[in-house]
């Protein structure tokens, strides 16, 4: 069963892209040939996307071919195509799945489509960022394979020994795959940084392929996508931002919460919060910083009011610099914090927006 | 309708792990066990469907050695009408709980299947999405909100996704996974814990279900996260901005 998906992709495109190339044994699974499955939006490839492919850099024998599947319909999806045909000298070729059934992201049709490309393909690496989308999408495809994913990767020691952190951050698992399937990864889109701005050179395009969708047999009905609801706003996004301002349960109020709002504009940041900031209306769900929530990495996080509970820590650890208000001195986020302020955030956050110098 | 749970018994959210010296895990004896709070929150919602008269049985399942049974207990207390509990020693990866719960929708055939959405110790966040995928049912993950239409035999859920909200709708049977905002687990109380303790447990084995429990995965070691250098604490306003400004240079 194995050997016939390697001899199938050998008939495909890369025996002959590297037709002397003694890695393609068809004894063997490991064709060091890697899938990265890309979200895109706006016609262009989402930052998390772009990590995953910084990640597949640190592969050691897998760096050498990297796919990248493209799904959805419309002109944004073509436009997303040609981005990711240069957005990263890596790509040798971009596939591109292009239905109505991949408008909206549900894990039904895409597990499958994922499933059904790497039967053709027989990568030995399918890689998505872990985010909401890949964290609900990999697990299926890898039930379908068979095979067990490893979730939120922050380190990659060989191509098949990988870091992920467990009991929210509180320790380091080093985990060894060892089945004979593909290795299905979701990575923690901070531990590996996207690369600065593309340079858009022509020598360096990737082919751009259809995938053929006629033996797509995704029973459809299941599942459908109703609506979705987003919270507009100016600011940078959560997840990427340089600088970070959460406020926790100490601000009170929603109306309060206006002044982290006012602060993070001061200093062009994002506003995170705690789960309790959530929980009790002050801000979206979006916003949760944490285990549970989103995991951020800025160089500046300013934590205010925030008590800095295990779970809360889990998801701002790795910032660079870590700046705590808070008015109780025996506060836990004090540990990690490093310039702590004991005083009450009411006073310092209007003194802060009062000194601090305009942003560039 | 017959609504399944899958629970999973874990160390409490509040406990401060320790790694043990010999970098094979975490330290897990004498310590403080309890439900994982993804599943209390999934238990508390099938409760409150059968409360609401459109589901007839909670069915609470776990798999793991024999103290496991301790928190399907805590379940039953909380409300669910009985447990199954499959017992299985050594490391159980999702791939492997998702092919025993398999086993047990096809025995029991649930029209709904509810899981946390990650269980607070091994982080994974797969099991639903893998369980969904071999069953061949539609996922409903991340959910914060859950409404069941029985006539149409379709279960509407808004799920935590990183832009917002996003509501898809599921034909039965589906598998759902809780996130935090779904509901506040009900605690349970001294008479229901008395009752709870004469509500049947059903036990199987991995053999018996015919899962074979083999793993694709091994764990080289476990360690410390690198420890944050120690901060300072500052005495003004004007210090922090001098600090962030000429020593961090961050701002």
């Amino acid at each position: 069963m194995a050997s016939r998906t390697i001899l199938e992709a050998m008939k495909n495109k890369r025996s002959f892209l590297f037709p002397s190339s003694p890695r393609f044994s068809i004894f063997s699974t490991r064709l060091g040939s890697t899938l990265v499955v890309a979200e895109h939006d706006g016609g262009a490839i989402r930052a998390p996307s772009l990590s995953a492919l910084t990640a597949t850099t640190c592969l050691p024998d897998s760096g050498s071919s990297v796919s990248l599947l493209l799904a959805g319909s419309g002109p944004s999806l073509h436009q997303a195509a040609s981005h990711a045909a240069s957005c990263h000298p890596s790509i040798s070729q971009v596939l591109v799945a292009d239905s109505d059934t991949f408008k909206s992201p549900l894990a039904e049709p895409w597990a499958k489509l994922v499933h059904m490309v790497q039967q053709r393909g027989g990568y030995s690496h399918i890689i998505a960022a872990s985010s909401s989308f890949g964290k609900n999408v990999m697990p299926r495809a890898a039930a379908l394979l068979d095979v067990s994913p490893v979730t939120d990767v922050t380190g990659i020691s060989d191509s098949h020994t990988f870091v992920r952190p467990i009991y929210a951050g509180n320790a380091l698992c080093t985990v060894r795959y060892t089945g004979a399937g593909p290795c299905i990864l979701t990575i923690r889109a901070t531990s590996f940084p996207a690369p600065q701005k593309s340079v858009d050179s022509k020598s360096n395009e990737a082919s751009i392929s259809q995938v053929d969708l006629s033996t797509f047999d995704e029973d459809l009905g299941k599942s459908r996508y109703i609506s979705q609801t987003t919270q507009e706003d100016e600011r940078p996004d959560l997840g990427n931002a340089r600088i970070v301002v959460s406020g926790g349960r100490a601000l009170k109020n929603a109306e309060n919460f206006k002044l982290i709002e006012n602060l993070a504009e001061k200093l062009g940041a994002a506003v995170g919060a705690t789960r309790a900031a959530v929980d009790a209306g002050f801000v979206p769900n979006e916003l949760q910083v944490g285990q549970t929530g989103k995991i951020v990495a800025p160089e500046l996080y300013m934590a205010f009011g925030v008590s800095g509970a295990i779970q809360h820590i889990a998801g701002m650890r790795d910032s660079k610099v870590i700046v705590a208000v808070n008015n109780d001195a025996d506060a836990p986020i004090f540990q990690v914090a490093d310039y702590g302020l004991v005083g009450d955030l009411f006073e310092v956050i209007p003194e802060l927006l009062e000194k601090l110098p305009e942003k560039k | 309708m017959k609504i399944m749970v899958a629970i999973k018994r874990v160390v409490d959210y509040a406990v401060k792990i320790r790694v043990k010296p010999d970098k094979t895990g975490v330290v897990t004896q004498n310590v403080k066990m309890s439900m994982n709070p993804f599943c209390e929150i999934a238990l508390e919602e099938a409760l409150r469907i059968r409360e609401s008269g459109l589901a007839s049985e909670v069915v609470a399942v776990s798999m793991g050695p024999a103290q496991s049974v301790d928190t399907l207990r805590t379940g039953l207390a909380m409300g669910a009408d009985r447990g199954i509990h499959v017992e299985a020693n050594g490391s159980l990866y999702p791939l492997s709980v998702a092919k025993i719960l398999k086993k047990l929708v096809e025995i029991e055939k649930p029209g709904l299947l509810i899981l946390g959405k990650q269980a607070i110790d091994d982080d994974c966040n797969q099991t639903g999405q893998m369980t969904a995928g071999l069953l061949n049912w539609p996922q409903g993950t991340f959910a914060s909100k859950v409404v069941l239409d029985k006539e149409k035999q379709v279960v509407t859920v808004d799920r935590e996704v990183d832009d917002g909200i996003e509501t898809v709708s599921l034909n039965l049977p589906a598998v759902i996974t809780t996130d935090l905002r779904l509901n506040q687990p009900r605690y349970a109380t001294l008479p229901n814990i008395m009752k709870a303790k004469s509500k049947p447990i059903k036990k199987y084995t991995p053999e018996e279900l015919n899962v074979e429990i083999k793993s694709d995965l091994e764990i080289v070691q476990v360690t410390e996260p690198p420890k944050r250098k120690a901060g300072v604490v500052l005495s003004s306003v004007d210090e922090l901005i001098d600090k962030l400004k000429h020593e961090a240079r961050v701002i």
